[in-house]
């Protein structure tokens, strides 16, 4: 029963997640994009003589490629981060500006975003026979410590650390908690919630994972079948990961598809170049020089500015 | 000007306590000082733009017509429909705050809706609640709103506390650009005619007569005559100044703030002074000065067109160079009726601008300084110790940072930079660029400007800097009166003014004063 339940759940999540995804990618490329709107961070190419930026801004799509890579890799923008000193808004007339550097910020997203990676690969040798390479090859750099029995996994510990880095944040500035929506709240919610049972299910339950793994196999191969006595920690860690799998397109989650089409990244400085095309490029009414002429035409012959025709 | 300067002390202390009512509460205030006046109804008339009438934002009855909610969800839908940057700028936001700190009016006034990430959530909850299945189902939970009158009087307040200067789009993690939300917060907004007055009223008259503000072709060439005489009287050298003479090979398109405004004017001086010393083919236009949107962008190139020129020259400004370098070619190109421009004096061909063949006069003269075309006598700037102020549009949205350095560097002997967390991609606004350089808006502009003064007033105290140079028509408006109210005794400066200070021009007489009619320093250090 419980068994049938999460198969359900596991499907309905794969589904929702993956078409709403799809969906949404599709409207943002279906949408076009009117003009080149890139944000300049560095020189531009003119002069010989000026050394242009090529990276920060791109000329070429090779240039684009790798500004690109800095900002989904390695948050390159996220990386610039820094918190205005107090001598902001403090009274003193003569004040200076201070800015810190801020970079827990960036430290923190990279090392959650990259440590979910790599669990959800690790996860694929549940989902694949025989297990993908890479996956058994992280899963050994991974538990390269070899703390505990099981061996804990760095990745498991390092997501841990910062979620609750990113929730502490959130709770603790009072500007970020009177902008944060309740949905924010459920995304990191619904995330703690997957990596907390995950840990269970791992490192504190009793769990048989070769029962468990014929049992995510046989959903791979979509003919299902029931797995023994689940147990509560099992079920509530699948539960969670469906929800979270379910919410992912609707929620601010998204951005991981949003990232790759950001206009003020992932186009080149070349607008001067060469012509960026609008699609919808629509019509206006342009106050003609043969119509500007005809309302001045007195004031400019009294001026003796030329004039296409006299009176 | 109508109402007291408030006390800069009561403006430098900033209350950060974000308010007891969530954000969600769409109610504000329009305090005076705060927010732009209405459009009047003739101008809004005249570019025929909807719901011309009298109004003031602080009226109760904002007579908005009948049907204007459908108005702005139809409005919504559209844009959502065509601008990729809007859709995807309403969906991926995380609310991770890096950018809140960055804004200049967050610093400068504590308002956490004058945060970059709550400035686009006015906009963004209400597309949710009408344009995605959770903000339907789950309403404020999912973080939507309705659309209500309040709302459409929030959104004029604050898209109206946005200079559009996109220094929160260098640090967000997505690139998420608010200039693209303001914009479109004021496109809807103006599809219910509620606009303000210092953007629809120079709109009109750069439309109607050909710049911003409204001085009719004779008075135009009576400013370039006047300039002219000014500059024989200073060197001994006449100068012609051709205005829509056909077949020139180069149209200048300046800001009209250079013929009429100052310190713009001595800007224009200095185009002169090189264009003529370098003698360069060229014409003014009457007809084409230069403006924001597409139906005045169309006029440079039309411009162009019918008197024959092989390409075009901008002067020192920043929302045109916004609009040439992002806009101008996918909006009103091919430009196939021109040249690729080509340095009549250095030989340059600048591949750059291939396809809008359109330069940069900060690229034209960093180009024949390099080339050691001009003869520069940086002792005329002595009594300048300068810093360079990056305008938000030449930097962020074109990457036009070395030029006017490698100039500046040409032409004066103190050059010191502000801190680096103010300047280059990182520059702070002037605080009242995009319409909002108004007297009766003065203590918002005072509040924007202020993270920029702070970073002026560093390099005064520790390198005695008292001019700040910029490359922008808005700026030499705005920061004169914000250095004034912050920083006094700082002046402004284009980067062409100081050129044409510097500037051996041959024939000339000797040089006794700067463009400004103020005596040089001697070379010893003391008044000539």
């Amino acid at each position: 029963m419980m068994s049938a339940l999460l198969a359900v759940a596991l499907y309905g999540a794969a589904a929702s997640s993956l078409g709403g995804i799809c969906w949404r990618v599709w409207r943002w490329a279906a949408t076009p994009e009117p003009f080149a709107i890139p944000t300049t961070t560095a020189q531009q190419r003119s002069l010989d003589g000026i050394a242009p930026s090529r990276i920060e801004s791109p000329t070429t799509r090779l240039g684009v490629v790798g500004r690109m890579g800095l900002e989904l890799f390695l948050f390159r923008s996220l990386f610039r981060n820094t918190a205005a000193g107090r001598t902001f808004g403090g009274g003193d007339v003569d004040a200076h500006p201070v800015f810190l550097e801020r970079k827990a910020l960036w430290l923190g997203a990279l090392a959650f975003h990259w440590s979910l990676l790599a669990i959800a690969v690790r996860h694929l040798r549940l989902f694949m026979a025989p297990p993908p390479r890479l996956a058994d090859a992280l899963a050994v750099m991974d538990g390269f410590f070899q703390v505990g029995s099981p061996h804990w996994y760095a990745t498991d510990v390092v997501v841990v650390i910062a979620l609750g880095y990113l929730l502490i944040r959130r709770l603790g500035n009072r500007l970020l908690r009177y902008l944060t929506l309740p949905a924010d709240y459920l995304a990191l919610g619904a995330l703690l919630t997957a990596v907390t049972t995950g840990i269970v299910v791992r490192y504190v339950v009793r769990t048989d994972l070769v029962a468990v793994r014929q049992f995510t196999l046989s959903l791979a191969a979509l003919a299902p079948i029931a797995i023994p006595a689940p147990g509560v920690w099992l079920s509530a860690h699948v539960l969670s990961v469906s929800f979270l799998l379910a919410i992912f397109p609707a929620t601010k989650m998204v951005h991981a598809a949003g990232a790759w089409f950001s206009p003020t990244r992932n186009q080149a400085n070349d607008s001067r170049r060469r012509r960026h095309l609008n699609p919808w490029n629509a019509p206006v009414p342009v106050h003609s020089y043969e119509a500007w002429e005809d309302e001045f035409r007195d004031k400019l012959e009294a001026a003796g500015l030329p004039v296409e025709k006299t009176k | 000007m109508a109402q007291q300067k408030p006390e800069p002390a009561r403006l430098a202390a900033v209350d950060y306590t974000p308010p007891r009512r969530p954000w969600r509460d769409p109610r504000v205030e329009f305090r005076k000082g705060t927010y732009n006046y209405a459009a009047a109804r003739r101008h809004l008339q005249y570019l025929g733009l909807p719901n011309p009438r009298d109004w003031q934002p602080h009226d109760a009855d904002w007579k908005l017509p009948a049907d204007w909610k459908r108005i702005i969800l139809d409005g919504m839908k559209e844009r959502l429909a065509r601008y990729r940057s809007f859709r995807l700028f309403m969906d991926t936001c995380v609310r991770c705050g890096a950018c809140a700190d960055k804004c200049h009016f967050y610093l400068g006034s504590g308002d956490p809706k004058n945060t970059p990430v709550l400035r686009a959530e006015l906009i963004r909850s209400v597309y949710r609640r009408y344009f995605t299945a959770s903000g339907r189902m789950f309403g404020p939970l999912a973080g939507a709103r309705d659309l209500t009158e309040d709302v459409l009087k929030e959104w004029f307040y604050y898209f109206h506390q946005c200079t559009e200067c996109r220094r929160c789009s260098v640090f967000c993690p997505f690139g998420i650009d608010t200039a693209e939300i303001t914009m479109i917060g004021r496109e809807l907004l103006n599809l219910v005619g509620c606009n303000i007055q210092w953007i629809i009223e120079p709109a009109s008259n750069c439309d109607r007569v050909g710049n911003h503000l409204g001085i009719q072709p004779h008075g135009f060439k009576d400013s370039l005559e006047f300039a002219a005489d000014e500059l024989e009287e200073l060197t001994g050298i006449r100068i012609e100044i051709p205005i829509n003479r056909k077949g020139a090979e180069v149209l200048l398109v300046v800001p009209s703030a250079d013929y009429f405004g100052t310190p713009h004017y001595y800007t224009l001086l200095g185009y002169l002074m090189v264009l003529h010393e370098t003698g360069v083919d060229y014409t003014f236009s009457a007809y084409a000065s230069h403006d924001l949107a597409k139906r005045l962008n169309a006029k440079i190139y039309a411009e162009a067109k019918r008197l024959g020129v092989k390409w075009i020259l901008g002067g020192e400004c920043g929302h045109m160079w916004r609009v040439v370098h992002q806009y101008m070619g996918t909006m009103n190109g091919p430009a196939d009726f021109l040249e690729v421009p080509v340095s009549p004096v250095t030989g340059t061909r600048f591949e750059h601008a291939a396809s809008t063949k359109m330069i940069h006069v900060c690229e034209f003269t960093a180009d024949l300084i390099a080339h050691g075309c001009l003869t520069l006598d940086r002792s005329r700037n002595d009594r300048w110790n300068v810093t360079f102020h990056d305008s938000c549009n030449p930097a962020r949205a074109m990457g036009l940072y070395e030029e006017p350095r490698a100039i500046l560097r040409a032409v004066v002997n103190q050059f010191h930079e502000m801190p680096e967390d103010t300047i280059r991609e990182r520059t702070l606004c002037c605080g009242s660029g995009a319409g909002l350089g108004t007297d009766e808006n003065f203590e918002m502009r005072m509040r924007g400007g202020r993270p920029r003064a702070m970073a002026v007033n560093q390099v005064r105290t520790r390198h005695g800097t008292n001019v700040v140079a910029c490359i922008c028509a808005v700026d030499k408006a705005a920061l004169p009166p914000l250095l004034d109210y912050w920083v006094p005794g700082v002046d402004v400066a284009g980067v062409h003014e100081l050129v044409g200070n510097a500037l051996v021009m041959r024939g000339e007489r000797p040089r006794m004063t700067d463009l400004r009619g103020e005596p040089l320093l001697a070379a010893g250090g003391g008044r000539a």
